[in-house]
């Protein structure tokens, strides 16, 4: 059950993204990578979710390689992911979000929906039981019949996350979930985080909000120009020299 | 619609015939009938999966000169070349799925187009197969047992069968799962991969089986027509069937079926009010209007308007092109 990235490399044309990054994902844990803009978080994210080819490396998971494959055949084993850019279904209302986002719930053939088999109605009133658990989860009930795309941004974010649950996730990689939020709405997606978390669910987090990650995670993995410069407790990162030479300059006189 | 709409409608298709015996207007409707065959199969493909094919006439003629050459050149009884057509044009289907997930966008428009270019240069000068511009006249009238459909009421049920099925087919399928990966892939699609959409099956589907719906409408023209030539490959096919789309409601079930009844019967109604030239002229303005105050469509307009809240399964938005 562990996620584990090795000797990772990417690449586009002559800049170099990532180069050699190697960790992994205790599970049960919440893991953030942090680092400057630029660093390769997102990067890696592409390329542990089959978005992006890596020129070198390996990714594992539960001992089988995820390295090669396409980002669907990624999230039927369970690793899935939400984008820095809000990415919802525009023109569906919140609950048709999710219910779309229940795609791997269900397992309906061509035939099958064409000859209408019997057990289609059981299995699409378990989707909807799902849909509104979901929706609750999230605290989106009182929006469910409302177009995602004329959501206020921060509920917008709520949906996606809403959709990735819906994939029924075992390790879930969230990039930036924070972003554009305000202290209260971060507030709300953290206490989510650990919730996903306690339901047996490893977490794999991208965020810029230092408040926020050093509040919710366990260990914290410090990418700068594509290597990892620092991995660790958000106690000892808070203190390693090296992240904050890279986030703040080096110390005067030093130089 | 309510139920009692509903029943009054199928009740007035059923009967048609009876009421509407005049054969030109009977003409007009199974016309009609064959075009929202076609119509229903693109929006599969242009509304719901959100890929725009500009050769869906390639399908349709595809699905004409099988039939046609079958029953013609091999004797074959109507039934099966009916299959024969449909399965041909779902292959072809197959492959313009498959090109489709390497080519997006205004690539993907250009390959349709080229496709429908070449197999129509292929029914124009292959000579000893398709009689090249010359057509194929004299393609039997289907036969139901030891019924003839060749009088236009018979056919008329024939097609209006053939409607009923393909619109089955759609709404079985826009209501599952498999038409919300269709959806998902068009409204958003490294989203939906994420969730576990995979794109290369679900485009593929779609494809296949608007082509074989295409397929199926191109059978039906043949042995309507009881001539097919290389006209049926006419670039203005595929634009009236993506102008009853769009004008219709893309992404609805019904749109396609009222931009066809429609953009059919438009035409005629022109032809006995005005003179020729100025038949096109008022089509066109006519569109322009429609696509100016209507610009989601008949369908979703009139929904809009009847429930002043419109929502419902997924499909019933307008898609985000």
């Amino acid at each position: 059950m562990t996620l584990a990235v090795s000797d990772l490399a990417v690449s586009f044309g002559g800049v170099t993204a990532l180069d050699g990054v190697s960790f992994t994902v205790r599970p049960g844990s919440i893991t953030s990578i942090i680092g400057p803009n630029g660093a390769g978080k997102t990067t890696a994210f592409n390329a542990i979710t089959g978005y992006l080819q890596p020129t070198a490396g390996r990714i594992n998971y539960d001992g089988a390689a995820l390295t090669g494959l396409r980002p669907s055949a990624i999230a039927r084993r369970g690793v899935v992911r939400t984008f820095q850019r809000t990415s919802v279904f525009p023109s569906l209302s919140v609950a048709d979000n999710v219910l779309t986002g229940l795609h791997l719930s269900s397992t309906a053939g061509f035939l099958d929906v064409l000859v209408r088999r019997r057990w289609l109605v059981l299995e699409e009133s378990s989707l909807h039981t799902d849909v509104e658990e979901i929706i609750g989860f999230v605290g989106l009930g009182h929006r469910r019949d409302e177009m995602a795309s004329t959501l206020p941004y921060g509920e917008q974010r709520l949906v996606e996350l809403a959709l990735a649950l819906a994939a029924r996730p075992r390790v879930l990689l969230l990039d930036e979930p924070g972003a554009g939020m305000t202290g209260a709405e971060k507030t709300v997606v953290s206490g989510l985080i650990r919730q996903v978390r306690e339901q047996g669910v490893t977490i794999l987090l991208v965020e810029h909000d230092m408040r926020m990650v050093m509040g919710i995670s366990d260990t914290v993995i410090v990418l700068n120009h594509g290597r990892v410069i620092a991995e660790g407790t958000p106690g000892e990162i808070q203190a390693h020299p090296d992240v904050i030479r890279a986030y703040l300059g080096a110390p005067r006189g030093a130089a | 619609m309510t139920a009692l709409g509903r029943g009054l409608l199928a009740a007035a298709m059923v009967t048609l015939p009876f009421w509407l015996a005049d054969p030109y207007y009977l003409h007009v409707v199974i016309m009609a009938g064959i075009f929202g065959v076609l119509a229903l199969s693109l929006n599969l493909l242009l509304g719901y999966a959100g890929q725009l094919s500009l050769g869906h006439a390639a399908f349709f003629g595809i699905g004409a000169y099988t039939s046609a050459l079958l029953t013609l050149k091999r004797e074959w009884s109507f039934w099966p070349a009916l299959a024969a057509a449909i399965a041909l044009a779902a292959a072809a289907g197959w492959i313009i799925g498959r090109l489709a997930l390497k080519l997006r966008g205004a690539y993907f428009v250009l390959v349709t187009i080229s496709f429908a270019g070449v197999i129509s240069l292929v029914s124009v000068n292959w000579i000893e197969l398709t009689n090249g511009p010359l057509g194929l006249p004299g393609v039997p009238a289907p036969d139901l047992g030891p019924w003839s459909l060749r009088t236009k009421a018979a056919y008329y049920y024939l097609v209006l069968a053939a409607v009923a099925l393909s619109y089955a087919v759609c709404r079985r399928l826009v209501r599952s799962r498999i038409g919300r990966a269709f959806v998902a892939l068009r409204e958003n699609e490294p989203l939906a991969e994420s969730i576990g959409v995979d794109v290369t099956h679900y485009l593929v589907l779609a494809a296949v089986v608007s082509a074989a719906m295409a397929g199926l409408g191109g059978s039906l023209y043949a042995h309507y027509t009881r001539f097919v030539s290389p006209e049926v490959f006419l670039f203005t096919y595929t634009v009236t069937m993506v102008i009853m789309v769009v004008a219709g409601g893309k992404g609805t079930l019904a749109g396609p079926l009222v931009g066809a009844v429609l953009f059919t019967a438009l035409p005629e109604a022109l032809r006995l009010a005005a003179s020729w030239q100025w038949q096109m002229l008022a089509y066109g303005s006519l569109l322009v209007l429609l696509v100016f105050f209507l610009p989601r469509g008949i369908v979703p307009q009139i929904v809009a308007s009847f429930s002043g809240h419109p929502r419902s399964a997924p499909t019933s938005r307008t898609p985000l092109q």
